[in-house]
């Protein structure tokens, strides 16, 4: 069984969905190499800030 | 002719057909007979690696009339994966694991294997029909 903890896993998940929204989403190469860092970014800044959020909400 | 306007602004011919069935029963497929070698190649990994990972987490695939809303919905979005959830549901993989936390992840995993891979086959189309370079 693969035992990923929740930040690896969101971070997985971020890469590939990443890769596909780059790839689908844009016609240059150039453009989807970016639209993919772009989307990696945010897909992990609202990761950080979603878990300090949460953190917030407990404390 | 208002119709001969719209088949001019939406031409379909037999690749725009064949190309999204292709890249929704394989990941990537659609694109690699398009000859976009490195989309489809990075599709594929993509959607491939997503779903396998899931299965690797003991995520649950989910079968079509259970009579749930959530798991109806859950089993669109798995059946997106085409031929992968096919093969799999027919192998008997994926029954998932409910009391582990990292197979509900496993399970998110696999369904947003399938909405990508249906993102791909769209994308698969708009490039047969030359929407798309």
């Amino acid at each position: 069984m693969i035992e990923l903890s929740h930040f690896s896993a969101a971070l997985v998940f971020a890469i590939f969905a990443s890769v596909v929204f780059g790839v689908t989403q844009k016609s240059e190469p150039r453009e989807m190499v970016r639209y993919g860092f772009k989307c990696f970014t945010w897909f992990t800044l609202g990761l950080i800030g979603g878990g300090w959020l949460m953190w917030l909400i407990r404390h | 002719m208002a119709a001969t306007e719209t088949t001019a602004d939406y031409p379909v011919n037999p690749m725009g057909v064949v190309a999204p069935i292709a890249g929704w029963l394989v990941p990537g497929l659609g694109h690699l007979i398009q000859r976009r070698w490195v989309r489809g190649l990075l599709l594929m990994i993509s959607v491939l690696a997503m779903f396998f990972i899931g299965l690797g987490m003991e995520g649950k695939l989910y079968a079509a009339n259970t009579g749930d809303i959530l798991e109806m919905l859950g089993f669109v979005g798995d059946l997106g994966s085409g031929g992968l959830y096919f093969f799999s549901h027919g192998m008997g993989w994926g029954q998932g694991a409910v009391n582990l936390a990292m197979a509900d992840y496993g399970t998110k995993f696999m369904i947003v294997a399938g909405l990508l891979n249906v993102i791909s086959a769209v994308d698969a189309h708009q490039i047969a029909i030359g929407k798309k370079s």
